[in-house]
């Protein structure tokens, strides 16, 4: 599988696009995961969103419904 | 099941979240089979550009991802605009950067394509200027997400930009019919281009739609959940003063 005289442009085009691909789901895993466990660490402290808190709510009151 | 309740963002993070592992294998799947086809199984060289063709196989796509995600986040825009959707805004700010990505990519590869075919890397014509200003409004338009602190007006901001933004996919496209250009015309769906080379560049572009469709799910869970983070931090903020 020869390139020929034109190998250095074939070959920097597929390196260059691998590298912005890779990089931007590298870059984007990353953020998720830094945001996913900023969210548990909230959590953690008892802190929720408000609608949560109203499931969590219902939830408390449908149990002592039930009993 | 209503489309409204499909757009909810709870489903949403619950429906993303079983088909991201898909999305990634096939994207996996796809780049690894259209590497095969464009290097050891390659069918050889073209007659015109010679070894060059195997740039085509990440030129091309990069251009297509680069207008096909400018087209959906203009249909984003209007469902921001005219619906309030509440995930319009989230894939129109999730996909900018991703379009930026493709479109820079596009412009690289051309220009690494260029060099040996046209004898020069960059000349100022039509498709290759157009090209270039998608880029710079796909940076303005992630330079103004960055710069408004709520999501939702920046959203309204960012839907009309976008939307003044769109007639340039309509200039890109018409481009080299409408002016003298360097660059070939749309000739690979037209039938010019021999069969032999479209295996490896539809394997590619279906790589390349795969990546685009996985990253653009990844970033708007990542961007719902910032959101909720966002508010979670000011209701923590609100409960200490």
């Amino acid at each position: 599988m020869g390139l020929g005289e034109h190998a250095g442009y074939i070959i920097a085009g597929y390196l260059i696009s691998f590298s912005v691909a890779g990089g931007g789901v590298v870059w984007s895993l990353a953020q998720g995961r830094r945001v996913q466990a900023r969210l548990c660490e909230l959590e953690a402290r008892g802190i929720r969103r408000r609608s949560d808190k109203k499931k969590s709510g219902a939830a408390v009151a449908d149990q002592e419904g039930k009993a | 099941m209503a489309l409204i309740q499909l757009a909810n963002p709870t489903r949403f993070l619950t429906i993303s979240g079983r088909v991201l592992p898909w999305l990634w294998g096939a994207t996996i799947i796809l780049v690894v089979a259209g590497l095969y086809y464009a290097f050891p199984g390659s069918p050889g060289a073209a007659t015109n550009v010679g070894e060059t063709v195997r740039l085509m196989y990440v030129h091309v796509p990069a251009d297509w991802l680069a207008l096909l995600t400018y087209g959906l986040m203009a249909a984003a825009a209007v469902g921001t605009l005219v619906w309030r959707h509440p995930l319009s805004d989230v894939a129109q700010k999730a996909a900018a950067p991703i379009g930026a990505a493709f479109t820079f990519l596009g412009l690289v590869t051309g220009m690494l394509w260029g060099q040996p075919t046209w004898g020069t890397f960059w000349v100022w014509e039509a498709r290759l200027v157009s090209f270039l200003l998608l880029f710079l409004v796909y940076l303005g338009l992630i330079v103004v997400w960055r710069t408004m602190e709520d999501p939702g007006r920046a959203g309204r901001v960012v839907s009309v930009l976008t939307l003044v933004g769109a007639p340039l996919l309509v200039i890109i496209h018409y481009s080299v019919d409408w002016w003298n250009s360097l660059h070939q015309g749309a000739g690979i769906l037209s039938g010019s281009t021999d069969d032999a080379f479209l295996t490896p560049l539809f394997l590619m572009l279906g790589g390349y739609s795969f990546l685009f469709i996985s990253l653009l799910l990844t970033r708007m869970r990542t961007e719902i959940l910032g959101r909720r983070l966002r508010t979670m931090q000011l209701g923590a903020a609100g409960q200490e003063a």
